[in-house]
């Protein structure tokens, strides 16, 4: 029995070693909710910066006082919340007493980096050149593709959040009136319920078992 | 049941050389000091247990130079990575059978 007992804690040594050799596995699921708030915030001052009953949520028709106005807002909530994943994520990391800069981390990072600055520049070429109703379902699209690159790197749980994010951008390609209810859909809503999932799957678990 | 536990390889009793085989079979690839930080091993030790496997064939070693920096980077062999499933399916085979 008390073999048994060897092979088995051999076993999950090998399976520790084979996941965290090749995964990032600390990613915060509260992050995922915070960030989520941030861009329904953003989305709502957003609104509330366009207030023009009649080009609401049409961000096709928008001249470009405006859009500089949510260019600063968006890149506000962007930098609030790259921070937050990562103070978040670095805290959990430590707990779990991982090194935050390993294998894992180095390719999670590149494979959302990739996808992620190519379509940042794209939108930003589009948005120079004036095309505003590319900008959520790109922004979309590129991120969801971010997410479905690096998942197989972290939690399997961003690979489902990467493709809800596409198909939500390629939908507010095909409507652009709704543009930005669904980006605050994309960013905000699905955020928080793969955050609030990841939180209770892995996060919360980890917490009452250690106590 | 005796069978079973002579399927189990030598080479793999010892926890650091598990530990090794265990990194390099699920990434391409390794490097010394990336499998000195993941198994938390001092430098002495860890080449030892590299030798060994080197010794039996299970991994190859390709060094180079990033600038004066020496970067030695460990891969599995064909032979390795059959010896390595053998073990985990006898180990599992043993689990399951008590």
């Amino acid at each position: 029995m008390e073999q048994k007992e060897q092979y088995v804690s051999e076993i999950k040594a090998i399976r520790q070693m084979m996941e965290q050799s090749s995964r990032f596995l600390s990613l915060s699921g509260l992050s995922g909710i915070l960030i989520g708030v941030y861009a329904l915030i953003g989305a709502f001052v957003a609104n509330y910066v366009i207030n023009d009953k009649e080009s609401i949520l049409d961000t096709a028709s928008l001249n470009s006082g405006i859009v500089s106005q949510l260019i600063v807002l968006a890149i506000i909530v962007l930098l609030v919340s790259i921070v937050t994943v990562i103070i978040l994520t670095y805290r959990k990391t430590l707990r779990d007493g991982y090194k935050i800069w390993n294998k894992g981390t180095r390719l999670l990072v590149l494979n959302l980096a990739v996808p992620l600055v190519s379509g940042g520049i794209l939108t930003s070429i589009f948005v120079a050149q004036g095309l505003y109703g590319t900008i959520a379902p790109a922004l979309l699209v590129f991120y969801g593709l971010a997410l479905v690159n690096a998942a197989k790197f972290t939690r399997q749980e961003i690979y489902y959040m990467g493709l809800c994010q596409i198909v939500t951008g390629i939908i507010a390609a095909l409507l652009p009136g709704y543009a930005l209810l669904l980006w605050a859909f994309g960013f905000g809503v699905i955020h928080i319920f793969y955050g609030t999932i990841m939180h209770f799957r892995y996060d919360h678990h980890a917490k009452t078992k250690k106590s | 049941m005796k069978e079973l536990f002579q399927q189990l390889n030598k080479a793999f009793d010892n926890k650091i050389r598990l530990g090794i085989m265990s990194v390099i079979s699920v990434n391409r690839s390794a490097t010394f000091n990336e499998l000195k930080e993941l198994l938390d091993l001092t430098d002495g030790n860890l080449a030892s247990h590299i030798k060994k496997l080197e010794e039996l064939d299970y991994i190859t070693v390709h060094k180079s130079f990033f600038g004066r920096k020496p970067n030695t980077v460990y891969e599995i062999t064909a032979e390795g990575k059959a010896a390595f499933e053998l073990h985990l399916k006898a180990l599992e085979a043993i689990l399951n059978q008590q």
